[in-house]
């Protein structure tokens, strides 16, 4: 084994870096507005790819609309601004963060009417149980008092 | 309490298929338009094929037409062609975007398989089909005499999508004043 060999292809694995669909001629020179353009396109979906984001697609349609952020911003929009100008073309299903709204309400909140409902099932269960437990408690009348007394003095005779 | 206990599950796993049942039939790449009931925003383009006229926004006044959106790299729009110019020999105005394609191409796509728009303008950069909020080509908008999206569809026509859905809503736009 040449170790020499192997210390060289662990020393080039450090240079790895993740790849990005974002390419070269698409970034801003001034890095403080691609470092917010890079943000932004990382919240947004991809319409034609759609569990990506465009910030990771190859789509050219994610390449064009990266390229349209990017344009936005550098005409002074605020990150808001940029967003709503995709969102008014491809309405808020392009929010990876879904705001919450009517449309969004049992996306939101379905999580705690499930919870809610299952805790009603539970206490609803509980009760129940000890309400029949109580009511075997009370069954037991005079007769049964006096069998289970002559049962017991049976035992202790034998 | 004791049968609620034994119906509650089953009636949730019920409602549970039926929800899943409906969403197999339903396609997440179909998405639902922002437009629908807005304006067409405003788009200038250059004609496909030289010596005719572009396409613009404010073409589409006075009475209810199509948009489709095609382009010569895309496979699905052959196969909705046929269907195009059948629309055309109806009396049906459809005008073209071209979307993302050059317009030599989309010239030489309308010169071997016929030409079905009344109007078709080039849309090389995509910029018109994305503020349109097209995914995917090929996409149909149905416009309203008064130059509003009224529905959009997506993908290739077929027939039962123009007698079922778009003829009858035509023909109901055409009776709007």
């Amino acid at each position: 084994m040449n170790w020499r060999w192997l210390f060289h292809v662990a020393m080039l694995s450090v240079l790895v870096v993740p790849a990005y669909a974002v390419l070269p001629d698409e970034q801003l020179a001034d890095p403080k507005l691609e470092t917010r353009a890079r943000h932004i396109s990382q919240e947004l979906r991809c319409v034609v790819c759609q569990n990506q984001t465009i910030d990771d697609s190859d789509a050219e349609l994610a390449h064009d609309l990266r390229v349209i952020l990017r344009e936005r911003l550098l005409a002074g929009d605020t990150d808001a601004q940029a967003v709503s100008f995709i969102v008014n073309r491809y309405g808020t299903y392009v929010l990876l963060k879904p705001p919450f709204e009517q449309e969004t309400f049992f996306l939101w909140l379905g999580p705690f009417l499930v919870l809610a409902a299952g805790g009603a099932v539970v206490v609803f269960y509980l009760r129940g149980r000890s309400a029949v437990a109580h009511m075997t408690e009370k069954a037991l009348s005079a007769d049964e008092h006096a069998r289970l007394a002559g049962l017991l003095e049976q035992r202790d005779a034998t | 309490m004791r049968r609620l206990a034994t119906i509650l599950p089953v009636a949730l796993f019920a409602a549970l298929l039926v929800v899943f049942g409906l969403a197999l039939n339903r396609d997440p790449s179909k998405l639902p338009s922002v437009l629908i009931g807005k304006p067409l925003p405003a788009f200038d383009l250059p004609a496909v094929q030289s010596g005719t006229s572009g396409l613009k926004s404010s073409d589409f006044r006075g009475q209810p037409m199509l948009l489709n959106v095609f382009a010569s790299w895309c496979v699905a729009c052959r196969s909705e062609h046929q269907m195009l110019l059948e629309l055309k020999r109806e009396g049906v105005i459809v005008d073209g975007i071209d979307w993302k394609d050059e317009a030599v191409d989309g010239a030489r796509w309308l010169d071997e398989q016929g030409d079905p728009y009344m109007n078709a303008g080039n849309d090389r950069t995509g910029r018109a089909g994305i503020d349109l909020g097209v995914t995917g080509v090929p996409e149909t908008f149905v416009v309203d005499r008064k130059g509003r999206v009224r529905y959009k569809h997506i993908g290739p026509i077929e027939r039962e999508d123009w007698t079922d859905i778009i003829r009858p809503l035509m023909q109901r736009l055409r009776a709007e004043s």
